[in-house]
């Protein structure tokens, strides 16, 4: 089994910084985003985000998270999850320009959950998706917006992300 | 988890996660949509040997919030009154396919033979036993504690050094009794109070302190004060001598009401009988909880039923998901 070391800490930052420029652009500006992580790591990415696409255009970034655990096609094929908490802002999403972030984006089954679920929840005018890995290997029709790394993957190497907040360190790694 | 049977053998950690996903499914009906698809094709059977509105509907509820299917069995005008038993009913409804049973039934016991005896391989709910053990009002009613103590600081958290009382009929109450255990294992102090005729002869074995007089109950301001129902029906063997007078001795009426703390709440676990063992002063008032629990009773219901039903079943777990 070997393990190497694909972001560093400064390689993250950077691919953060780089995806929040090319939200903002994307969107011509910040009005109407709202950026919601996906539990656990996409969480915090989503505040990251939402903070420096702050700092750059000013403008506070209604940030929030949404759990996908219930609308999961694997749940009876695992260990019964538990779930995380949803936070949706106060502005709700309704109309809004919503951009899911999630660390890694694999089989693309996670993001079809959290669509259900944001659907479950209101009617975003555009919905993007953010992500810190492609890792490739998609079962469903998704493809992410904004990526921090294309990483090319055999199906049974380990993606691992870890994030100072949750995990004490900055790294992506990948396990054979 | 594959069963909730009863609270006296629930872990502390198997309860505060029921509490913890009980707070998520509470977050989704405040949602636009309150409806999940968790439970897509599963059945849940709600098989009721004895009356009973609010708990079946509560599951019912809960159950069809997941987007499960409900059937719902009740004894009368059933086969069970041309005198079919419990073995050859359970074998009926796991021949149409359920998931999961929660079951109500007059004998202690009975969720527990139905689980463990091999009859059927749904997960059960024990939804009242005789005089046994109610698990998910206990589970309601520590949800509803917790939730008006810590509000949203409420995830993860005991009732470590919270007091509760319970007032009533201890005797014949199984939700008393399943309110003792979860209380304890969650770390609370309970206090039952009773005429001596409606205790219980093995409470000394029970970690509860035992009072009969509510006056003094009262003054010592706990922080639950919860009142149960006079069960009218089964009042056959003089446990005390009138209404009037339980009601002048052990009822929470506007002098005990004022009397109790600012911060205390008073609970019922419904139906209540006002006038007899609640007022409707305090049934009314802004510390009584009473519709609380019941909002609160679909949350904890729809954990239980997640909690029991998403997983994997455990005929096909893996040795090494353990």
């Amino acid at each position: 089994m070997s393990m190497r070391t694909v972001l560093h800490e400064a390689d993250i930052a950077r691919a953060l910084t780089r995806i929040s420029h090319e939200i903002l652009e994307s969107n011509r500006g910040p009005q109407d985003l709202v950026i919601l992580g996906i539990p656990t790591r996409g969480v915090t990415l989503a505040d990251r985000i939402a903070t420096l696409i702050g700092d750059i255009s000013g403008t506070p970034i209604p940030v929030g998270s949404l759990d996908v655990t219930m609308y999961r096609d694997d749940l009876h094929r695992n260990p019964t999850r538990t779930p995380r908490p949803t936070q949706i802002p106060a502005g709700g999403v309704d109309g809004r320009v919503v951009v899911l972030v999630d660390d890694v984006l694999f089989s693309g089954r996670s993001i079809r959950a959290a669509l259900d679920a944001l659907q479950d929840i209101g009617r975003p005018a555009v919905v993007r998706l953010a992500t810190l890995v492609d890792r490739g290997h998609r079962e469903l029709p998704i493809r992410p917006d904004f990526v921090g790394k294309n990483l090319p993957s055999a199906r049974d190497e380990r993606v691992n992300v870890r994030l100072a907040e949750i995990d004490g360190l900055e790294e992506v790694t990948i396990e054979s | 988890m594959r069963h909730l049977l009863d609270t006296k053998t629930l872990s502390r950690e198997d309860a505060l996660r029921i509490l913890d996903v009980a707070e998520d499914m509470a977050d989704t009906q405040q949602r636009e949509v309150k409806k999940l698809p968790t439970l897509r094709g599963k059945t849940v059977v709600n098989l009721f040997f004895e009356d009973s509105t609010r708990t079946r509907i509560s599951f019912e509820a809960a159950a069809k919030r997941l987007s499960a299917d409900v059937i719902n069995f009740s004894a009368k005008g059933s086969s069970v009154s041309k005198g079919e038993s419990l073995q050859d009913t359970a074998q009926t409804l796991q021949a149409m396919g359920a998931d999961a049973v929660v079951v109500r039934h007059g004998a202690s016991g009975a969720p527990r033979t139905l689980a463990t005896s091999g009859w059927i391989s749904a997960g059960v709910v024990n939804a009242g036993d005789g005089t046994h053990e109610h698990p998910t009002q206990a589970l309601l009613d520590a949800y509803t504690i917790r939730k008006r103590t810590f509000g949203d600081d409420s995830r993860g958290r005991d009732l470590e050094g919270l007091r509760v009382t319970i007032v009533g009929d201890i005797l014949h109450s199984r939700v008393a009794r399943s309110n003792v255990w979860l209380l304890h294992t969650l770390g609370a102090e309970v206090t039952l109070v009773a005429p001596p005729t409606l205790i219980p002869q093995d409470v000394s074995a029970w970690p509860v302190s035992v009072e009969y007089d509510l006056d003094a109950a009262v003054a010592a301001e706990p922080d639950a004060l919860m009142m149960l129902r006079i069960q009218l029906e089964r009042m056959n063997a003089a446990y005390f001598p009138t209404e009037r007078e339980y009601s002048r001795r052990w009822g929470l009426d506007p002098r005990r009401l004022k009397a109790l703390g600012p911060d205390s709440i008073v609970m019922h676990p419904g139906p209540m009988n006002r006038g007899l063992e609640i007022s409707a002063e305090a049934a009314d008032s802004t510390r009584s909880t009473v519709l609380e629990q019941v909002t609160n009773g679909v949350s904890v219901r729809m954990a239980v039923l997640y909690l029991l039903l998403a997983g994997e079943r455990p005929e096909q777990d893996r040795e090494d998901v353990r």
